[in-house]
């Protein structure tokens, strides 16, 4: 096996764990046949047959509606047969372990799991432990890496945009307990952007955040100024209560994106969201509706992505 | 083998289709070859027929064999199917398995009044009960050789030919 879990021997896509590591082509590979996908939402059957016959697990150690229903529309529109499972709330609680969970389902015949689970590193023990036929995709893993969410961001940017050598993005929020971004600094940065920013409070930014090649801002109306891309991150309620920040107001007031801050970004400047958004606390109602706002075709793109990832995992 | 220029079956296949045209057709090609064909074709024939573009990568049966097609272009029906009558038109007509994989995508779109086959080259070798209604050459190419249609970077078409 390749050095990199990831990747088979002759270098095609295995599994998908994380961006770090992973090289421009297959980033790029994925990107474009998404943009294949994109087409099967405007059939009358929304549905293409590559994966009829497959059985994809999504395996949810933690709850999250939004991601494991992309992931599921994603599967079922390639004609897979999908079974969810919220396993905090059955096997886990009886004490059995994350691998017996996962041999248990592996003799249930699966040919993909979709991990989503609190620890960091989860979904790797799990691409380690399985059988030679069967795909581990990361839908989120603590707060280490959530790969489909950085390749739906590189996908909306690269469609609004056309590319990434010419662009100046900002990423705005909670940079330290945010997977997200980890996605998306090593996947901007491996496809060629030229200018990353991340704008946070201090508190709110990793210690190695310097060795991640990117500019850091402690002030927002520095760090928009004149991007083409602002990458807003959701603000954690529970942060607030760790003592990292004063109020939400106060963070709204500091670090929220209002109509008149985004004035300072280039005039055809893109935002961005993950979701789900605290309208008010990082981000302004009027910017999150406005009309440089890409925040629900980020949604619908997310689909063609996954299945993007999908199918060309159930290729290799 | 020496094959004629492709604008000489363009021309030959326009004149077989233009006596059956009406308004309810619409053309349809298939990715890469098919909608260069299809495009010269519509010039010829000159109505203002909709047009669509299919890339089949999705609906192959080989998939499971041979993984996803690493560069796949976007489909494009943007008109109601609905009633239509479709010329699907494809550059080399050889197992068969491409237009049934179209067939099952445009059903996809809706369900068409009909739907006929256009053929640049008809080269035999059919592994399904597929045939076309309009073919600009038949020949009978054996199972080692390979031909396909390719486009200058100035639009000019010519034939591939060599070893499958």
């Amino acid at each position: 096996m390749s050095p990199n879990i990831q990747l088979n021997e002759d270098g095609s896509l295995r599994h998908l764990l994380s961006l770090d590591g992973l090289p421009a082509r297959i980033l790029t590979q994925i990107l474009d046949t998404a943009e294949g996908f994109l087409s099967v939402s405007e059939q009358e059957v929304k549905k293409v047959p590559l994966l009829r016959g497959k059985a994809i697990f999504n395996l949810f150690f933690e709850p999250s509606t939004r991601t494991r229903t992309t992931f599921e529309i994603a599967a079922k529109r390639l004609s897979a047969d999908v079974v969810n499972l919220n396993i905090s709330a059955s096997s886990q609680s009886k004490g059995e372990t994350l691998l017996d969970t996962v041999a248990n389902l592996s003799a249930m015949h699966a040919d993909m799991f979709v991990v989503r689970h609190s620890s960091a590193g989860a979904a790797h023990l799990i691409a380690r432990n399985v059988a030679e036929h069967i795909r581990v995709i990361n839908a989120g893993d603590g707060r280490h890496a959530h790969p489909t969410q950085g390749l739906l961001d590189m996908f909306t940017i690269r469609h609004y945009k056309g590319g990434f050598h010419n662009l100046r993005i900002a990423i705005v929020g909670d940079i330290l307990h945010s997977r997200v971004a980890r996605s998306q600094i090593n996947a901007l940065t491996t496809l060629g952007c030229p200018e990353l920013r991340v704008v946070a409070p201090k508190t709110l930014l990793p210690h190695e955040v310097e060795g991640m090649g990117v500019h850091v801002y402690h002030r927002l109306e520095e760090g928009i100024e004149d991007v083409d891309v602002v990458m807003m991150l959701r603000l954690q309620n529970e942060r607030m209560q760790g003592a990292l920040l004063p109020s939400p107001q106060e963070y709204f007031k500091y670090w929220g994106l209002t109509p008149d801050k985004l004035k300072l970004a280039k005039p055809d400047a893109i935002v961005m969201h993950p979701g789900p958004m605290n309208r008010g606390v990082e981000i302004d109602s009027d910017v999150a509706d406005g009309e440089q706002s890409v925040i629900l075709p980020q949604v619908t793109y997310g689909i063609a992505v996954r299945m993007a990832v999908m199918s060309i995992l159930a290729g290799n | 083998m020496q094959l004629p220029d492709p604008n000489e079956l363009i021309d030959r296949l326009a004149e077989q289709i233009r006596p059956s045209l009406s308004p309810e057709c619409a053309l349809v090609g298939i990715h890469t070859g098919g909608v260069w064909v299809m495009e010269a074709l519509a010039e010829r024939l000159g109505a203002d027929l909709p047009r669509g573009s299919l890339d089949i990568a999705f609906y192959r049966d080989d998939f499971s064999r041979i993984g996803l097609h690493p560069v796949v272009k976007p489909s494009h029906i943007d008109f109601d199917m609905e009633g239509r009558r479709l010329l699907l038109i494809d550059d080399v007509l050889y197992t068969g398995r491409t237009v049934r994989a179209a067939m099952n995508q445009l059903f996809d779109y809706g369900r068409p009044a009909a739907i006929r086959l256009a053929v640049l080259v008809d080269r035999g070798g059919r592994e399904l009960p597929i045939c076309a209604d309009f073919a600009g050459l038949k020949l009978d190419l054996p199972d080692d050789r390979h031909l396909s249609l390719t486009r200058s970077a100035d639009g000019r078409l010519g034939f591939v030919q060599g070893a499958a």
